[in-house]
């Protein structure tokens, strides 16, 4: 089990339960600010930590919520593809949805969605060790985010549309498609600057076996192969 | 916005799962479908938790199809085996306490009118004979009597059956269930008594054993509340595991039952008669 500094929010497993971030003494950064691993830093700072750890860590995934997934007002298209542009940057990305929030029994495919009530399951499964929520309502995103970090390794990065998240490792508050654009614009200026991405120069959004498999029209079955 | 909330955002349909792909493509959603297009379109409900030859699952199966527009529609439930499948439809669900889902309900309609004057949203309540008749009771006749405009169904398997099988004020009178082995010393309480008595719109009672019926009258009863007041659907929805009835013989059951003591009731306020009836003259009727 990882050892921490109580203030110091990092990529677990923590354990069982650990205590929130909110609890441990960690508070939301104001508007032009970013919250790294439990501390206050200046949004930019926020987003070159975020950009390096989604290069350089293994399979980085976009976890998109609904917010951002259905197109249900004016202001979500920008954003959606803003996020879409965010995930082509980064070599080796998977895009995985939570579509809504309702609890899938009796069996999750994790490599078609991410649930908020076993969000383990898809990040384990995965091997996830670097995501992005983006779009995810707070109040499901917050739980989501003390499991992750409860009971797996993967460093989170949660680009909040409001006022970002104490149990995420690295998180952007009141975050709309500019800002999306610019942690896309640090990734870009990362890899100018000579940052190798672990996944190496691959380009283009890489298809779970699911998502394959569904594209070529197949009946998936997880577990027995598509 | 009608049906915006069900479109993908560009570029995002290769990424959804299936389910939704088909729920956007062939989900029931901003048209009418009819119990004959089974099989044609997408379900609101498919995967459920829920014991092999559930009544109750096959009857909300049923009841959700019913639904005049799904898509603007919000489900109350609370504990109980109904909640383990409206949880899972693709409609928003909302979990209310053990006794309070008429008092959520009502203030999700008030709220809903408020926020959206120019689009009527439905709400229904969709809990077992203890949500209802026992724990939830004093709410329930409390929304009835301020006439709230929401539908309340209740899925009566006559039992708690998902806490091991303990009576109900709806189980009838000398049944033994695991819980309650000397027989219950009560009638089983008249609920649709007391819906007259506190003036609902429409009421009915029915079982699941003609589902055409249950369709229909799921709608008749979400397009009274809708415009006139409260509607109430008690629903005979039999506990195989608690009454041991086998899996393959539940719809014997339910018509047995229906022939002996559940048969098809119907009691519509003259207000509610009339409003159904233009309905139906404008077409909008008879899914």
């Amino acid at each position: 089990m990882a050892e921490m500094d109580p203030c110091s929010i990092g990529p677990g497993p923590a354990g069982l339960l650990p205590p929130s971030a909110a609890s441990c003494g960690v508070v939301l950064p104001r508007k032009g600010e970013g919250l790294v691993e439990g501390r206050i830093v200046g949004e930019q700072a926020a987003l070159e930590v975020m950009a390096r750890e989604l290069l350089t860590r293994k399979h980085p995934t976009v976890f998109p919520g609904p917010l951002v997934l259905w197109d249900w007002r004016d202001g979500v298209s920008p954003k959606a593809a803003a996020v879409l542009e965010l995930a082509e940057e980064i070599p080796g990305v998977q895009i995985i949805p939570m579509p809504d929030y309702r609890p899938i029994y009796p069996k999750i495919d994790p490599e078609a969605v991410i649930n908020p009530c076993h969000p383990n399951l898809t990040i384990w499964h995965n091997k996830i060790e670097v995501c992005v929520f983006v779009g995810v309502h707070c109040h499901y995103a917050n739980i989501t985010l003390r499991m992750i970090r409860a009971g797996t390794n993967c460093y989170t990065v949660t680009l909040c549309h409001s006022a970002g998240h104490e149990d995420s490792m690295a998180s952007l508050p009141f975050c709309g498609a500019e800002q999306v654009r610019a942690l896309t614009g640090t990734i870009r200026r990362l890899k100018r600057q000579g940052l190798r991405p672990l996944h190496g120069e691959a380009r283009g959004i890489r298809l779970t076996g699911a998502q394959q498999a569904v594209q070529e029209g197949l009946v998936w079955q997880h577990g027995d192969g598509a | 916005m009608a049906l915006r909330t069900l479109q993908v955002a560009p570029g995002f349909m290769r990424f959804m799962p299936k389910e939704y792909q088909d729920l956007v493509e062939n989900g029931p959603f901003g048209r009418q479908v009819k119990l004959s297009d089974v099989g044609t379109f997408k379900e609101i409900l498919e995967e459920h938790p829920m014991c092999e030859g559930c009544a109750m699952a096959f009857f909300i199966r049923l009841a959700l199809m019913g639904l005049p527009n799904p898509e603007h529609t919000i489900m109350v439930g609370t504990a109980g085996c109904g909640r383990m499948a409206l949880s899972q439809a693709a409609i928003p669900f909302v979990y209310g306490n053990y006794c309070d889902t008429n008092g959520v309900a009502t203030g999700l309609k008030r709220g809903l009118a408020i926020r959206f004057p120019e689009q009527d949203k439905d709400v229904v309540v969709m809990a077992g004979d203890g949500g209802i008749a026992d724990i939830g009771f004093s709410q329930v006749m409390h929304s009835w009597f301020r006439k709230e405009k929401f539908t309340t169904v209740m899925l009566d398997n006559e039992v708690y059956g998902n806490t091991g099988g303990q009576e109900s004020g709806m189980t009838c009178r000398g049944t033994m269930v695991k819980m309650a082995p000397r027989g219950k010393q009560f009638d089983k309480i008249d609920m649709l008594g007391l819906a007259r008595t506190a003036g609902v719109a429409y009421i009915a009672r029915l079982t699941p054993a003609n589902p055409s019926r249950v369709v229909s009258t799921i709608r008749k009863a979400v397009l009274v509340a809708r415009k006139i007041g409260p509607s109430y659907v008690q629903v005979y929805t039999s506990c195989n595991i608690e009454y041991s009835i086998p899996a393959d013989k539940v719809l014997d059951d339910a018509r047995q039952v229906e022939k002996e003591r559940y048969g098809y009731l119907e009691i519509v306020s003259e207000e509610a008669g009339a409003y159904l009836e233009s309905v139906a003259a404008e077409g909008g009727e008879g899914r």
